[in-house]
Order: C-alpha cells, then sequence, then structure tokens
C-alpha cells in the first residue's frame, strides 16, 4: 500500500469519525424522537461504512461480512424503532 | 505492473475521499437544517452516493490488488439500497402521524366540542 492510500484512507476515517460526532450532537440534541432515530441510523450506516474502509486498510475480505451484519442489524433497529413511533407497539 | 497498481491506488484513494466528503456534507446537512423535513434528505447522500463510493474502492482494491475478482461489497450495496428506504419511509410516515396527532389534540384543547 503506497502513502497515497494510506494517507486517504485515514482523511476518510477522520471524516467518518467527524461525521458521528456532528451526529452524535443531533442525537443528543434532537427536539424530538424521530431526530434521534435518523440520527441513529445515520451513526450505523457510517459504522458500516468504517468497516469497510478498515478492510481495505488491512487488506482483509472478513470486514465485508462484519460490515453487512451491521447494515443489517441497523437497519432492523431503525425500522422497529421509526415503528414503535406510530403507536408505541412494535407488531400490532 | 507497477504503472497499474498506482493507478488503480490512486482512484481507491479518489473514491475513499469521495466518500469521506458526502458523509462529513450529510453530517452537516443533519446538524444544520432546520426542520426534520428537510434533515430527512441530508442522510441519503452518505447512505446512497457514500456507500457506493466505498463498496466500488473495496471491489476495486480486493479484485485488482488482490488475487482474483472479489465482488462481496456490492452485497452490502444492495442491502443498503433495499433497506434505507424502507427505514425513510416508514420515519416520515411515523412523523406525519405524530404532528397531525398532535395538532389535533392542540385543536381541540383550544376549541373544547359542546355536546
Amino acid at each position: 500500500m503506497t502513502s497515497v492510500l494510506s494517507l486517504a484512507v485515514w482523511a476518510t476515517l477522520v471524516c467518518f469519525a467527524l461525521s458521528i460526532a456532528l451526529a452524535t450532537l443531533r442525537l443528543v440534541r434532537g427536539p424530538a424522537a424521530q431526530d434521534r432515530i435518523q440520527a441513529l441510523d445515520f451513526i450505523y450506516v457510517n459504522g458500516t461504512l468504517i468497516v469497510l474502509v478498515l478492510g481495505i486498510r488491512n487488506s482483509s475480505t472478513m470486514y465485508l461480512e462484519a460490515a453487512l451484519l451491521m447494515a443489517l442489524f441497523g437497519f432492523v433497529g431503525s425500522s422497529a424503532m421509526a415503528k414503535f413511533l406510530f403507536r408505541g407497539e412494535v407488531i400490532e | 505492473m507497477t504503472a497499474f497498481t498506482t493507478l488503480f491506488e490512486t482512484v481507491v484513494a479518489v473514491l475513499l475521499l469521495a466518500a469521506g466528503a458526502l458523509s462529513l456534507i450529510a453530517a452537516l446537512g443533519l446538524w444544520r437544517l432546520r426542520d426534520f423535513f428537510q434533515r430527512m434528505h441530508a442522510p441519503a447522500l452518505a447512505t446512497a452516493l457514500g456507500t457506493w463510493c466505498v463498496a466500488l474502492a473495496s471491489i476495486i482494491d480486493f479484485s485488482a490488488l488482490g488475487e482474483h475478482l472479489d465482488l462481496r461489497g456490492a452485497v452490502i450495496v444492495i442491502l443498503l439500497a433495499l433497506t434505507a428506504p424502507v427505514t425513510t419511509a416508514v420515519l416520515a410516515r411515523a412523523t406525519l402521524f405524530r404532528q397531525r396527532t398532535a395538532a389535533l389534540l392542540e385543536q381541540e384543547q383550544v376549541r373544547p366540542t359542546r355536546d
């Protein structure tokens, strides 16, 4: 891995960390429950992307399965919480 | 061979930097926009374009610089492309429902119904 790619990986990870910090601000501040759910979903997506970038950095394909699981659990959690906002029940 | 390796690594680096910039723009939109329905647009930038950029970078990295073709990064793009609109739609409907219910309750408190 050349220095260009390792520098780019480092800068990308910093960008993802900054965006997770901004989303955490929205998660803490968010006026309503739906804002917090949206911020949590965004954090999940960023975590998935971070795992993918770490897989590129360590040149290991094992990270792809972890990223897939993170995406799947993020979808299940976010949609369950969004469904909970309707009437206070996940399964009606 | 080394020229090809350098070219592919540059492409991967550009894709990764684009993904980082897109994610940062999405987070800024999530933080700065005023309304919930305005903020709903911002994270789609990261879930659509950012995921595409990172998955393409990983596919190019593992296929061009590794031993064999590896397309498993595309599975994550497909999964996120299928699931992100569902979450967004359910969240938007829940928000509409909550805001309408709150408005109805407020209206009833202002003008009480007479029997």
